[in-house]
């Protein structure tokens, strides 16, 4: 019997119109667990490298996380894995809500979806009854008003949909898969809209079991009672109301300007009020005590609800307030547009035009003022309309081809995706090495765990250290301990504070697990209530495999080889891995790049970035090393930049 | 008759629909107490409760399982709250013909809450336990009723069985009920 994973996968061929439930095995899930893990090895497997983005061959994989429909709290972030046209590279993407938990209690760990149908359909999941509709008549609908005519259609509350909106439709690549005020971004929503799949509608009524029921039930509620409780987990933005750390230290327009002083009390007060004068309510995701999402209904808008950093990407990025923000969101939303990377593109385009880059013919019948501009930018995105169709191939893919100069306002991408718009003065060495290699595109998908930066006082880090649950090794307090400057820490350090933030985040994306209450969390305060002291047991509790730290560990190191793997064979190289140029004033090349050896080496790869034989022996992946060589990407008998640890 | 006045107490699960975040917990918790061995398997489909939800309509409403009826209602009404509309259905906790909600999906027998009775009993229902936010509490009311005291008729049945023999008094009693009919 299966524990904590149902052992069948849907898989979907759109171009035929067919589907079939496909067994799987059991020792793929020990090696590779499920969610993201066991995507990249089906990625690895069955899209060969050569593979365009747009091709029918492309795989787009749903993931149910291995703990999903388990009664440990908060696992239900479903997994979107593609390859991206906007990066060439595997898209790594999550949402949160209710739909990868519904699937597994339709009896499927993942939709395996490959193909392209002729026109929009949408795929009908209720349990083992599967159909490919038509959904020409959802052409242009909104996200979440897709997701509600399906379920009027289907006469049942109880579905969960995802779909995609206009921008899916049109294949911009900032497009997003929305369910339930939940979005999943990063170059995946392009790919359902390419593969003409409007929507996915799953409902299900089987069991999950799991494999130590008493156990894990107890353990689970208390998990469950310390996220209720501490207010050390979820996403503290949905209530703290002083929002100073990003408008004060993050950069507005395109990625272009610091507002040191920006924040007032007066500011704070009125747009508490803005807030809670429209606020509905604060929902949560399925089985999780938190309420991270705020739900609003702005006048003249369909209601929506947002999280995070969300409220601030757009009035940041057009030089406005809070108001804007909630009146644009509503609308993008709809559309299916990420709201990290949107305002960035739209920013990128005016500030082309302000230099004279794009003309004032390049935008008929603009807005002059900026409100009015990034509504006008926003329906030529999603729609492909003129300056648009370029736009809409974001930031990096569109200056290139506007040309004339357009490059040099490129300059907030790595691997050609949009970064978070910080701007600092030292370098953080950890967040140096983060940002350069990491592969989940996006900083708030790869930090978390150890603290952004030091506390001021010995006291201070004494009292930090006393109660952090979270550490997998005794090291990292050592490590804190004796962090007094953000750029003065050994190399050593940095490497092992890199592997540990990387590693809660690959060990989450497998699970299902929600970074708010795990992964992403622990650097603001260290008190997670899922960390590697806990997570091995919850995992055997689930499964009935046998998982302790330093076996999961190596999950992690597996997964995380894998996924470098499978980018390198489509041609990520040490060339691509620089953060952005102005990320950090004071920069050092020389360092950088020989702490960049270092972390390869430290990692098992070799100076290009690329895992050796040797490591990937070790990580049960000679196919991987086998396959490396025979393309002559691994010379046949390499060694490693240095020992491995 | 006499009456007698007797002390009950009542279980009662308040639900404030305004403080529902819409998480479900309270499903999932539900399911696993109920399945057997318990916690042994998670189906919201069998949960004794269910989150009515839409988020267009920001409408959250935990409903428990009620009765079964076998007939549906002759028609369905809406209601409107604070300018949301909502199905009579959204508040009914009957399983009923009409939909199905608390119908065990294997077998397809209904399902009723039982306020998660068990020995030794629970602190509290699983659906409150695990409620995040307070929108389900668990209460216990003390309430004092009037009942027919039974002890007189008692003492008078004994007599006349004692004079006149059961078998006289129990057909006595049938005849009555019959002519009653």
């Amino acid at each position: 019997m299966r524990y904590a994973e149902t052992g069948f996968n849907l898989e979907i061929d759109l171009t035929k119109g067919s589907f079939e439930k496909v067994a799987t095995a059991p020792d793929l899930t020990e090696l590779y667990l499920g969610g993201q893990g066991s995507a990249a090895k089906l990625l690895w497997d069955r899209v060969p490298p050569e593979t365009d983005p747009f091709s029918p061959d492309n795989l787009l994989i749903f993931s149910t996380g291995l703990l999903h429909g388990t009664p440990f709290p908060a696992a239900n972030r479903t997994v979107v894995n593609t390859f991206s046209p906007q990066t060439n590279l595997m898209s790594h993407s999550l949402f949160g809500g209710f739909f990868g938990p519904e699937l597994k209690y339709a009896g499927y760990d993942k939709i395996v979806i490959r193909g392209k149908a002729p026109d929009l359909v949408y795929l009908y999941i209720n349990d083992d009854k599967v159909e490919i509709r038509d959904a020409t008549h959802l052409r242009g609908k909104g996200t979440a008003e897709t997701g509600d005519l399906i379920k009027k259609e289907l006469g049942d509350q109880r579905f969960q949909v995802a779909a995609i909106g206009l921008a899916g439709e049109n294949r911009v690549f900032m497009a997003t898969i929305d369910h339930n005020h939940a979005s999943a971004s990063r170059g995946v929503g392009v790919i359902m809209g390419d593969k003409r799949l409007k929507a996915i509608a799953v409902r299900g009524t089987r069991a999950v079991n799991v494999a130590k029921p008493a156990e894990l039930f107890e353990m689970s509620h208390r998990i469950h009672r310390k996220m209720a409780e501490s207010a050390g987990c979820g996403d503290w933005m949905a209530v703290d109301e002083d929002d100073s750390f990003h408008h004060n230290h993050f950069a507005w327009g395109n990625a272009r300007t610091k507002i040191p002083d920006y924040w007032s009390k007066e500011l704070q007060e009125r747009w508490t009020r803005m807030k809670y004068d429209h606020l509905d309510r604060q929902t949560g995701c399925y089985n999780c005590p938190k309420k991270c999402r705020n739900v609003i209904s702005w006048p003249g808008r369909q209601r929506f609800g947002y999280k995070c950093f969300g409220k601030d990407t757009y009035h940041m990025a057009a030089f406005l307030e809070l108001d804007f923000s909630y009146e644009i969101l509503g609308v993008a939303q709809e559309y299916g547009v990420d709201s990290y990377s949107t305002p960035q593109v739209i920013a990128f385009a005016l500030e082309l035009l302000e230099a004279g880059i794009l003309t004032a013919e390049d935008f008929p019948d603009m807005p002059a003022d900026s409100r009015g501009r990034f509504f006008y930018l926003l329906e030529r995105i999603v729609r492909r309309q003129g300056i648009g169709d370029i736009l809409a191939n974001s930031v990096s893919h569109a200056a290139a081809q506007i040309g004339h100069g357009a490059e040099a306002f490129d300059h907030n991408t790595t691997k050609k995706f949009e970064q978070l718009p910080i701007k600092l003065g030292k370098l953080n060495p950890a967040y140096f090495l983060m940002i350069a290699t990491g592969e989940k595109m996006s900083i708030t998908q790869i930090e978390g765990s150890f603290p952004q930066d030091p506390l001021p006082t010995q006291e201070q880090r004494e009292a930090f250290v006393n109660k952090w649950e979270a550490v997998p090794d005794e090291k990292f307090k050592d490590y804190f301990l004796n962090w007094k400057k953000r750029s003065d820490i050994s190399d050593e350090a940095t490497c092992d504070i890199v592997d540990w933030n990387e590693a809660m985040h690959y060990i989450d994306d497998s699970l299902g697990l929600c970074g708010f209450v795990s992964s992403f969390r622990g650097q603001f305060g260290g008190d997670v209530p899922y960390h590697m002291n806990n997570i091995p047991q919850a995992v055997t509790l689930a499964t009935g495999m046998s998982f302790d730290k330093p076996a999961l560990w190596k999950n992690f190191q597996r997964i995380r080889t894998l996924v470098r793997a499978v980018n390198v064979r489509r041609g990520l190289r040490r060339k691509d891995e620089r953060p952005p140029e102005d990320h950090w004033a004071v920069r050092d090349e020389n360092y950088e790049q020989a702490l960049l050896s270092k972390y390869y080496a430290f990692k098992g790869w070799n100076e290009e970035g690329i895992p050796t034989r040797q490591w990937l022996e070790r990580m049960e992946l000679a196919y991987v090393a086998d396959d490396l060589e025979q393309r002559e990407i691994l010379a046949v008998e390499t060694s490693p930049a240095t020992l491995e640890p | 008759m006499n009456t007698l006045s007797k002390t009950r107490i009542v279980k009662e699960i308040v639900t404030d629909i305004d403080k529902c975040t819409g998480c479900r917990a309270c499903e999932m918790a539900c399911s696993a107490f109920h399945s057997n061995p318990k916690y042994s398997s998670i189906n919201p489909a069998k949960s004794r409760i269910r989150v009515v939800s839409n988020e267009l309509n920001d409408e959250y409403v935990p409903i428990r399982a009620g009765q079964h009826t076998v007939t549906e209602c002759d028609g369905h009404h809406f209601m409107v709250l604070d300018g949301k509309t909502y199905s009579e259905c959204s508040f009914c906790r009957a399983s009923c013909p009409s939909r199905d909600f608390f119908i065990e999906p294997d077998s397809g027998l209904p399902l009723k809450c039982d306020m998660c009775e068990s020995v030794p009993p629970l602190d509290q229902p699983w659906c409150v336990a695990v409620c995040g936010d307070g929108a389900l509490t668990y209460e216990e009311r003390e309430v004092v009723r009037e009942e027919p005291d039974g002890t007189q008729m008692e003492i008078a049945l004994d007599k006349m069985a004692h004079r006149y023999g059961t078998k006289a008094i129990l057909d006595a009693l049938n005849e009555l009920a019959k002519s009653k009919k």
